[in-house]
């Protein structure tokens, strides 16, 4: 790897970035390293519009490096729990979420591993994915893409897949927007007849049959796999000088 | 009228099997020295409804809980709490309601309104419509006719929050950056109490915090409790952050039996005026 070619972390923040385009005047929320970058280059470059938070009460308008030091927050917003939910069930907002299970269908699972009634490891609990599922856009990031976490058939539903989404017909599921899924070896969306994870490309250095061998279902597969597009000079840029100096992504995602 | 009383009265509220609701939100501003009072006292198989931090894990490992309703534990700097996972792994908690976040206000907001249930579509084709069978749902009367979650009451027999400032007669203020669901806590007790960093006149509550932060008037105060160091370990800005390195020990006290007791022995069976000069004295000894 050259001094200014991309690592592979920063690859997948600037897919992420690429997830948030188009969204405008919303907020959005991330839980991991990666997506706090990406969704702050997003805003440094093409969506300008998006609001972030602190991480505690407020929104920020200014872009803070991810490790939280200087500059100081230029807030332009409060927002306590209490208005989150409000804002989140009206729909102006787009949350990458992480999942310790994800299947074919994106019903995603960080409550618990095993039986809900004695589970043999507790995770976080449903938390909000409920909610933010069937209220707003939503995507994943998978800063480890395995088959204990792409699979079959997740223990429990805590973020609502396409085809519950379905089952709860039209006018119940019409909020429910299910975006993309970004792992450490590729960028994926439920853009099929019968609404599938489907491949959309692999970042560099990463074949299709890794992806296939780290995936415990059948992901739908196009006959021409794009590469993830490279971030921009000035996009590195951004990431190296202003968001992660400390370079925080590169611990999260190797290589 | 004068409201002011100790955590001892508030936690003699309590019966067997009883409703309790704890404000604050994962390891931020927990009403700690009343958990503490409580694990010292016989009260056993209550219900407990938490947006859920180390007060649930304490309480769990101490054996006091037969129902659990919560959206996520979690000691925020720790996500995952270990003792909560302990009892879950193990079974232990008898019965667990879990729901969205998002739901837990909406019963706890029903129950403050006196409403039986109010709707939402949080839990739709979810897991939490089949490990909460008692959930139903109601079909919208109007043209529309969606059908929605029937999000229940979260009736509570007895609240506890803790705020930074508040006085005798049950006016209380916050002075962080989110007062989280403390009022609807109280909002939907029948009996309420209030501990707070510091006692001040009435005349003072505007000297520290805009008319904003004046959250819960006295209608919602049954008591009121003057506990400085009350949320330790957990956070309670501008008056103090959380004790990270206490929460460190407290996590590793779910390695095993024998951390455990030295844990509990040290600073759960000692009375809160032992605890909190311990605390200073430990913080003194940095």
């Amino acid at each position: 790897m050259s001094a200014n070619a991309a690592s592979r972390a920063e690859v997948c923040a600037a897919a992420v970035a690429d997830g948030f385009r188009g969204d405008g005047e919303i907020l959005v929320s991330c839980f991991g390293t990666v997506p706090s970058i990406g969704a702050r280059l997003a805003k440094l470059t093409f969506e300008p519009d998006l609001l972030l938070t602190d991480g505690v009460a407020s929104l920020v308008e200014n872009v803070l490096p991810v490790s939280g030091k200087a500059p100081a927050a230029v807030v332009e917003s409060w927002l306590p729990f209490r208005s989150v939910f409000d804002l989140l069930w009206g729909g102006r907002r787009h949350v990458m979420m992480f999942a310790s299970q994800i299947d074919r269908f994106g019903n995603q699972n960080f409550a618990c591993i095993g039986p809900h009634a004695k589970p043999t490891a507790q995770l976080l609990g449903m938390r909000g994915a409920p909610g933010n599922t069937i209220s707003h856009p939503t995507s994943y990031w998978v800063p480890n893409h395995t088959r204990q976490v792409f699979v079959e058939k997740v223990d429990v539903v805590s973020g609502l897949g396409t085809d519950r989404a379905a089952a709860l017909g039209e006018l119940r599921s019409r909020f429910h927007d299910l975006r993309r899924v970004i792992s450490n070896l590729g960028v994926f969306d439920f853009a099929t007849e019968g609404r599938c994870m489907r491949l959309v490309s692999v970042h560099p250095g990463v074949t299709v049959e890794q992806v296939v061998k780290a995936t415990g279902f059948e992901l739908v597969i196009p006959s021409h796999v794009p590469e993830t597009r490279l971030p921009t000079d000035a996009e590195l840029a951004l990431i190296r000088e202003r968001i992660d100096p400390e370079g925080f992504a590169n611990k999260e995602v190797r290589g | 009228m004068d409201k002011r009383c100790d955590e001892a009265d508030a936690v003699a509220e309590l019966r067997d099997g009883m409703t309790l609701g704890i404000g604050g939100w994962g390891s931020r501003r927990k009403p700690m020295s009343l958990v503490r009072e409580l694990l010292r006292s016989p009260v056993r198989d209550l219900t407990l409804v938490s947006y859920g931090g180390p007060d649930v894990g304490l309480l769990c490992k101490a054996g006091k809980l037969r129902r659990l309703v919560y959206g996520f534990v979690s000691l925020d700097s720790i996500p995952l709490e270990p003792h909560f996972r302990a009892a879950r792994q193990a079974g232990s908690i008898p019965e667990v309601r879990e729901l969205d976040e998002g739901m837990l206000q909406w019963g706890l907001y029903a129950a403050a309104i006196r409403l039986p249930f109010l709707p939402t579509r949080a839990g739709l084709g979810t897991s939490v419509m089949e490990i909460n069978p008692e959930l139903r749902t109601v079909r919208s009367p109007y043209a529309d006719g969606e059908e929605l979650v029937a999000m229940p009451a979260l009736a509570l027999d007895v609240a506890f929050v803790h705020m930074n400032r508040a006085d005798a007669r049950g006016n209380a203020q916050y002075l962080g950056p989110d007062f989280y669901f403390d009022d609807l806590f109280l909002m939907a007790a029948k009996r309420r109490f209030v501990s707070c960093e510091k006692l001040v006149e009435t005349k003072d509550l505007l000297a520290e915090g805009s008319l904003h932060t004046l959250r819960i008037n006295r209608t919602l105060v049954d008591g009121v409790i003057e506990a400085p160091g009350g949320a330790h370990f957990t956070e309670c800005p501008p008056d103090y952050g959380r004790d990270e390195a206490f929460q460190r020990e407290y996590a590793a006290s779910a390695k095993d039996d024998g951390a455990w007791e030295s844990f509990r022995a040290e600073w759960l069976e000692v009375p809160e005026a032992e605890y909190q000069e311990k605390v200073r004295a430990r913080r003194a000894a940095k």
